[in-house]
């Protein structure tokens, strides 16, 4: 209505609504690359400012290790002796996780294309892979630490453990997601279960197995982590870096520490984010980020 | 390839097919139905009545209780609802796809596409991925596709239901222009009535669940028909004939 009343109406009218429509047209401050990035700053800024805070206002000297300030932490970040302990753990962490997760994804995939090949195989091992998912992994790793003893082979098993679900059910659930229309086409020419597979299960299968990487990537960060913490023998990861700082009460490299295992969740979580984009991004409208 | 419009021996024969699922429903019921090369039948029926799973017969997806399918070919187009395009390979990868499943040598199979692609007038999108493709245009690859096996019997299940009326009959003048330069059998199962007076030799009516055979009606205007077709008396006489058949079926 307002439209044919400007078109027909005075030349003010007209302004008006010239006005009106190059102000809506203007991008929200939300949507520009600004407002992306200015509010989880600011969220970020003042959770500094209560931390620093209770730190300081709130603790008593005596009681400062409970919650040292950001200051003292990031201080830690300079101290050559902490980074030194705690760059050597991220390598043995990194280096754990990566190869978890690696063997997670062969074991996990090829778990998936087993059940998917006959249904009397999904019959038969998806109530184990669900066995896997439910059990406590703190209550399995005194096992393993027993079975395999407590270096590099058992730590990674741990994370093998606590990764290789998502694996197993993305997978399964990725390739049965093939729409039946696809299916009988490639029945019509007659195209082996082999062809079907390559062909057709796993192109269809690949964001689904993508996402399935991400979650067991973080996974099996947590997995190095516990696995150290438990252990504390061998070479010494993240988790026992953050094991022996508690038990000293050096909480300011302890709150490094933690930052630092943290951050190398999110790459590695992010890590598979990019490979992903990479592998099936051109094709597969993904509804995460 | 034989310039007549119809040789003696029929490419599929469908005798007394009948269709009953192990729960006890009966989808179809004595089917006598026959394609020759040059003509195009159109299977219309209320939804439910089997009419697709006709189709399904015919190419072998499944199998039926009662009766017998005799086929002369093996060059069989098939067309679905969707365009069941592979969103991971763009048209050119698609429409070469069951040449590939065929094992057909790359050269060859890249030529049969490009000129399958070229019939269907999507020159130009080879290296497009399906989802920057309209709804027309993804079933203009779906036909290219189905082209690329050289069909002597093209069937046709649904193929335009999700599109637009101005793309449908884009793609119904498509199909004719086919027709006319490869001379398949034809076999077209629609909802529309109007659809399937356009592009028929043939129009056969099916009742309601159990489907039935109920009424055959020859479709004499000539070929090819051009979209204003539509707007003669003797095609408004051929959907008004294939209407009432309809509407006896039900009751």
């Amino acid at each position: 209505m307002s439209t044919i009343e400007a078109a027909s109406g005075t030349g003010i009218d007209t302004t008006r609504t010239v006005i009106a429509a190059s102000a809506r047209t203007r991008t929200p401050f939300l949507q520009t690359p600004a407002g992306r990035y200015v509010p989880p700053v600011i969220v970020f800024v003042g959770f500094l400012a209560l931390w620093t805070a209770v730190s300081t206002l709130l603790l008593a000297p005596s009681k400062r290790f409970l919650l040292p300030s950001p200051l003292a932490v990031a201080q830690e970040f300079v101290n050559p002796k902490t980074m030194a302990t705690i760059g050597a753990g991220t390598v043995q962490t990194v280096v754990m996780s990566l190869t978890g997760v690696a063997i997670a994804i062969v074991l996990g995939v090829s778990w998936g294309v087993a059940m998917s090949q006959a249904r009397w195989v999904e019959r038969s091992l998806f109530p184990y892979a669900v066995v896997l998912q439910s059990i406590p992994i703190l209550a399995l790793v005194p096992l393993v630490g027993f079975w395999f003893g407590y270096e590099f082979t058992a730590r990674v098993i741990i994370c093998v453990l606590i990764a290789l679900f998502p694996m197993v059910s993305n997978t399964l659930f990725g390739l049965q997601a093939v729409p039946k229309a696809q299916r009988e086409l490639f029945q019509l020419q007659r195209a082996s279960r082999w062809t079907m597979l390559w062909k057709l299960e796993m192109p269809t299968a690949l964001p689904a197995i993508f996402a399935g990487m991400r979650i067991s990537a973080g996974l099996s960060v947590v997995g190095a982590i516990v696995g150290d913490f438990y252990f504390r023998r061998g070479t010494p990861g993240l988790g026992s870096a953050i094991a022996v700082y508690q038990s000293r009460l050096q909480s300011a490299e302890l709150f490094a520490a933690i930052i630092v295992a943290s951050l190398v969740g999110v790459v590695i979580f992010e890590l598979f984010g990019v490979l992903s984009r990479l592998a099936v991004g051109r094709w597969y409208e993904s509804t995460g980020h | 390839m034989p310039d007549t419009l119809t040789t003696p021996k029929p490419l599929i024969d469908f005798s007394g097919i009948g269709i009953t699922y192990p729960g006890g429903v009966t989808a179809l019921e004595g089917i006598d139905l026959e394609v020759r090369r040059g003509e195009f039948v159109a299977v219309v029926g209320p939804s439910g009545c089997g009419k697709s799973t006709l189709l399904r017969i015919a190419s072998g997806l499944e199998v039926p209780t009662t009766g017998a399918v005799s086929l002369t070919t093996d060059h069989i187009g098939f067309v679905f609802q969707d365009a069941t395009l592979l969103p991971w390979r763009d048209v050119l990868g698609n429409v070469e796809l069951l040449a590939e499943l065929n094992q057909v040598g790359r050269t060859r199979r890249r030529e049969t596409a490009m000129a399958a692609i070229g019939l269907v007038g999507l020159e130009g999108f080879e290296h497009q991925l399906p989802r920057a493709l309209s709804g027309g245009m993804k079933m203009r690859a779906s036909l290219a596709r189905a082209l690329t096996l050289d069909p002597e019997l093209f069937l046709f299940d649904e193929p335009f239901g999700a599109l637009d009326e101005i793309t449908r009959w884009n793609l119904n003048d498509e199909v004719m222009r086919l027709f006319m330069v490869k001379r398949f059998a034809g076999l077209l199962i629609t909802h529309s009535i109007s659809e399937a007076v356009y592009l028929s030799t043939t129009v056969v009516v099916m009742s309601g669940r159990p489907g039935r055979v109920i009424d055959v009606i020859d479709n004499p205007l000539p070929m090819p028909r051009r979209a204003d077709v539509r707007y003669t008396a003797e095609f408004t006489d051929l959907t008004g004939r294939v209407s009432a058949a309809l509407e006896k079926g039900h009751h």
